[in-house]
């Protein structure tokens, strides 16, 4: 039975899924032989430098380009008078975030710049060097504007309004109320409330966002190598902003360095590229310092939460009640919006929980600091700090341990599928058996006595836990359904060369995390060859079949089922000439290790580079009515759910030195339940650096701004980051549940280290401090928060 | 902008003499000049470690060193370092165990790494942990890259791992 088969395919003989091969790419990047976009040189080739506003509001009264114009090298200078014959605006608003606002953002400031940082004027020289010396050279006249920097009074009435065509400096609300709160906490046992506040912080890409525009007037295309996640996206909007046929822009994307959300927006200063080398009909090449990155990537975070939980005397979570504010800084961002992050904290919060009692407000408001917007983990990191810090608290008012209060509070293990009380489906979660895994995996039992033993002798150690769901796999629900142009669908075409082996082309990209490898994997797997024997192409809009890329954990899921089902086809394919050469039923054969074999008894027949031969050279040879089709096409959106929610459980032990403040990390476990697991060490390292990006928000990363809109701290000298000497070992196993929505079963992976680690750190950090009465929910936990919550200065 | 200046040096073993302008970069100059692009650019001010390389022996950062600092000296950069095989062993070891995942960092780290354990042929995993604290990754979380240069270090040991 093929069929039966092909039901549990993730069982052919010499599957492929489940293993942990290797990354076919990797040895190419550990010799220096990526290509990443700083790395393409192309004939006439410009390079593109901004004058960038000083100030974080200001009007803008003249620009005097004479002397940079003057300067050797210079090709040419523009302002946003120059390139309205070049560009459209646009508005990063989506339909079904329902009152979401912005304000027109141009390529370059249009008479005011609304952040320090955005560009103003554009210099083209044939070198970065020079294009800076005459940025130097450039004369702008500003008069400063007051900057609303602070979130918090960015809506009282006497502060200036950003953008006064939009009435308010209020770009989008939610509102969320659910069950009866008020009852359930007029009728609950304890009552626990905190006020969270969580970082503004960046990505960091080791690789700055970079850009090089080719525009070819002759055939009208624009050529956009990009470092980028999801190529046909940047495909749609270059096209529509620049006024272009959208057929004729080809986006390639060959080595991205990092991108965790950095580089799936829309930003000003590539936009402007594009746009001249439309102008100036040559290739602009435009890669951001690390300045500019700090100033004009899009940050995440900087939400200011209020939020009280309810219990029963049983320790079951009966209520949330919570009010959320973000600044945005001073446009929601296009075309992901910056509406996203606080609909899913408000979403999320308390997500592993039965309460039925659930109220919201979130807000997100304007202001004049750097654009917010969707980075690795969007509100999950924020949505499950806040509910496991209530829990924690929770559980310490009700003198219960938290694994505990954890473990009675989750929704019924026969509940699921389960409905949300704001709305969100769940398939199915693990939540019981990952806790007991992780509790099982760290002894957690052995740590509490080692704790309270050394808290004896003046050592001060803490575990903290958080368990939380994971928004992977979207469905057109994420951001088709408001208008934005961005697939969630993903397709692969996968084909049989004389040779014998398979390329695979696939609409989702790779940004490092192994993308490249799962597809060989999957592909190998439903084909039936070795995985060697499978090429993976990504990244190019004219080669691959239409995609979403890289966002929202999706790749392995979306574009994963794609392959597979690619590949199953294709195999029928190959079975159905193999039965006609070899004259047997296509159902009595299989492929395995690149070779036609019987099923019955895996008897060789012929290898797969023989029927290459036989179809792509004799078809002379080949019965009358038979044409092979030795390429095959799928493609798949999840449609049975919007989203295929993960779940995990996270811990971390920490030692808090309470004489300088200094925390140190000492180990931290995951339970992760992403689904089928393709290949256990990819996954691992996804989680791994996922929790170090969630330590280094939570302990370290902080976009600080003075009370005029002006960044503190641009370098990576004065933005700390996680290194290698403080971070910990991470031990990671899993609980698997695959998605019955897709015959791969697979769900993401990508966000989940991120999602848990803030909120597990903070927990362990408040752990250790309970001796001292001290508390913290302030990120990052720096040591001068940490002494001062003790009293100590 | 100020006369170029000769400067003569060698990079990955082979004699290269060059006009260059006082400010620019060794990182610049190897990139955009010999079109070396294995030695990556990450922030310019001497911290993310993207592009550390070897200059007469010691692991420096290429963007904090100019072009004309470097006359006479020997520049060794990861294609180098690769086409001489020294690295090879730790190299695989990364591929591996996944010590990578974008590979920005990865030729930086595989130089300091490398040099680590010439001064330092067993080193404990804090010891690593340490001496690797000047390259950022941010794919990893680091414990993979700290397993394979450990591991690399004790096959060169003749230790089992």
């Amino acid at each position: 039975m093929t069929d039966r088969r092909a039901m549990t395919v993730l069982d052919r003989p010499n599957s492929y899924i489940g293993r942990s091969v290797p990354r076919p790419n990797a040895a190419r990047l550990a010799q220096g032989r990526g290509t990443y976009v700083d790395d393409i040189v192309l004939p006439r080739m410009v390079h593109l430098a901004f004058c960038r506003s000083p100030y974080a509001h200001a009007e803008i009264l003249s620009i005097d380009t004479a002397a940079a114009a003057a300067l050797p090298g210079v090709v040419r200078i523009v302002t946003m008078a120059d390139l309205k014959d070049y560009c459209t605006p646009w508005v990063g608003i989506l339909d079904h975030l329902k009152g979401i606002k912005s304000a027109p953002q141009w390529p370059l400031a249009n008479g005011k710049a609304f952040f320090q940082g955005e560009p103003v004027v554009a210099v083209v020289a044939t070198s970065r060097a020079l294009a800076e010396d005459a940025v130097d050279l450039v004369e702008i006249d500003y008069r400063e504007l007051p900057a609303v920097a602070d979130m918090e009074t960015a809506l009282d009435p006497d502060t200036p309004v950003i953008h006064p065509e939009l009435g308010d400096n209020l770009c989008f609300e939610r509102r969320i109320d659910a069950g009866d709160v008020e009852a359930a906490f007029a009728e609950a046992a304890v009552v626990v409330e905190e006020t969270l506040h969580f970082n503004r912080h960046t990505g960091v890409t080791l690789e700055p966002r970079s850009i090089v525009c080719d525009f070819n007037p002759a055939e009208e295309t624009l050529t956009l190598h990009m470092s980028v996640q999801c190529p046909h996206m940047s495909k749609n909007l270059y096209a529509k902003h620049l006024g272009l046929d959208e057929d004729r822009v080809r986006v390639i994307c060959k080595d991205v360095g990092g991108s965790f959300g950095i580089k799936i927006h829309t930003y000003s200063d590539e936009m402007t590229a594009g746009a001249l080398s439309v102008m100036l009909r040559r290739p602009v090449k435009f890669v951001a310092d690390r300045l500019e990155s700090f100033t004009t990537d899009i940050h995440a975070r900087d939400h200011r939460v209020t939020a009280k939980m309810a219990f029963n005397a049983e320790g079951e979570v009966t209520a949330i009640d919570m009010d959320d504010l973000t600044g945005i800084g001073p446009y929601s961002v296009y075309p992901r919006s910056s509406g996203i992050e606080l609909n899913q904290v408000a979403n999320l919060t308390g997500g592993p929980y039965k309460h039925r009692n659930y109220r919201v407000r979130a807000r997100a408001v304007f202001q004049n600091k750097g654009v917010m917007c969707q980075y690795r983990g969007v509100g999950h990191p924020i949505a499950v700090a806040v509910g496991e810090a209530l829990i924690d608290k929770g559980a310490a008012a009700l003198g219960m341990d938290p694994a505990e209060v954890r473990r009675r509070s989750f929704i019924a293990d026969d509940a699921y599928p389960y409905t949300s009380p704001s709305g969100a489906i769940y398939e199915r979660q693990s939540h019981r058996e990952s806790l007991a895994k992780l509790l099982q995996t760290m002894d957690y039992e052995g740590l509490r006595r080692e704790q309270q033993e050394l808290r004896g002798r003046g050592v001060h150690r803490g575990i903290g836990f958080a368990s939380l769901i994971e928004v992977t796999n979207p469905s057109p629900a994420f951001y088709g359904v408001g208008g934005a142009r961005i697939a969630s669908q993903d397709g692969c075409t996968i084909r049989l060369d004389p040779t014998g082996g398979i390329t695979c082309a696939t609409g989702v990209t790779e940004q490092g995390q192994g993308t490249e490898a799962i597809i060989a994997q999957i592909a190998a797997t439903a084909v039936g060859v070795e995985p060697r024997h499978v090429r993976v192409i990504t990244g190019d809009t004219d080669v691959v079949p239409y995609g979403g890329g890289t966002w929202a954990s999706r790749g392995a899921g979306i574009g994963g089922e794609a392959a597979l089902q690619a590949g199953k086809e294709l195999r029928r394919n190959i079975l159905a000439v193999a039965g006609a050469i070899l004259q047997s039923t296509p159902e009595s054969l299989d492929i395995r290790d690149g070779v036609i074999v019987d099923e019955s008894d895996g008897t060789e027949r012929m290898p797969l580079a023989e029927l290459g031969r036989l179809v792509y050279f004799r078809g002379d040879t080949l019965p009358p009515d038979l044409q092979p089709e030795l390429v095959a096409t799928r493609h798949y959106t999840s449609r049975s759910y919007p989203f295929a929610f993960t779940n995990a459980a996270h811990a971390c032990y920490i030692e808090v030195d309470v004489e300088t403040g200094l925390l140190k990390l000492l180990k931290y476990w995951v339970v992760e339940d992403c689904g089928t697991v393709i290949n256990p060490l990819l996954v691992a390292e996804q989680t791994r650096g996922g929790v170090v990006q969630g330590l280094g928000a939570a302990l370290y990363e902080e976009c600080l701004y003075s009370p005029e809109g002006q960044l503190l701290n641009g370098s990576l000298a004065d933005y700390l980051l996680p290194m290698a000497g403080e971070m910990p070992d991470i031990v990671v196993e899993h609980v698997t549940t695959p998605t019955e929505t897709s015959e791969l079963g697979a769900k993401g992976v990508g966000e989940a280290g991120t999602a848990g680690a803030p909120g597990a750190v903070m927990n362990a950090l408040n752990d250790a401090l309970r001796p001292f009465g001290a508390r913290l929910a302030h990120m990052p936990f720096t040591p001068d928060k940490i002494l001062r919550a003790l009293g100590k200065i | 902008m100020v006369k170029p200046v000769i400067v003569n040096l060698t990079v990955n073993g082979e004699p290269v003499s060059r006009a260059v302008e006082p400010r620019l970069t060794l990182a610049d100059f190897l990139r955009d000049d010999l079109g070396l692009k294995g030695t990556h650019v990450g922030c310019e001010h001497g911290v993310c470690g993207a592009c550390t390389l070897r200059l007469d022996g010691v692991a420096v950062r290429g963007c904090l060193t100019l072009a004309v600092q470097c006359e006479g000296a020997a520049v060794e950069t990861i294609e180098g370092v690769t086409e001489r095989g020294v690295l090879k062993d730790l190299q695989d070891e990364f591929v591996a165990r996944n010590a990578l995942q974008c590979g920005f960092c990865t030729p930086g780290m595989l130089i300091s790494a490398g040099e680590l354990l010439e001064r330092n042929p067993l080193p404990s995993r804090e010891e690593i942990r340490e001496q690797l604290s000047g390259n950022y990754c941010r794919c990893t979380g680091y414990q993979s890259i700290v397993d394979a240069v450990e591991t690399t270090a004790r096959k060169r040991s003749g230790q089992n791992t």
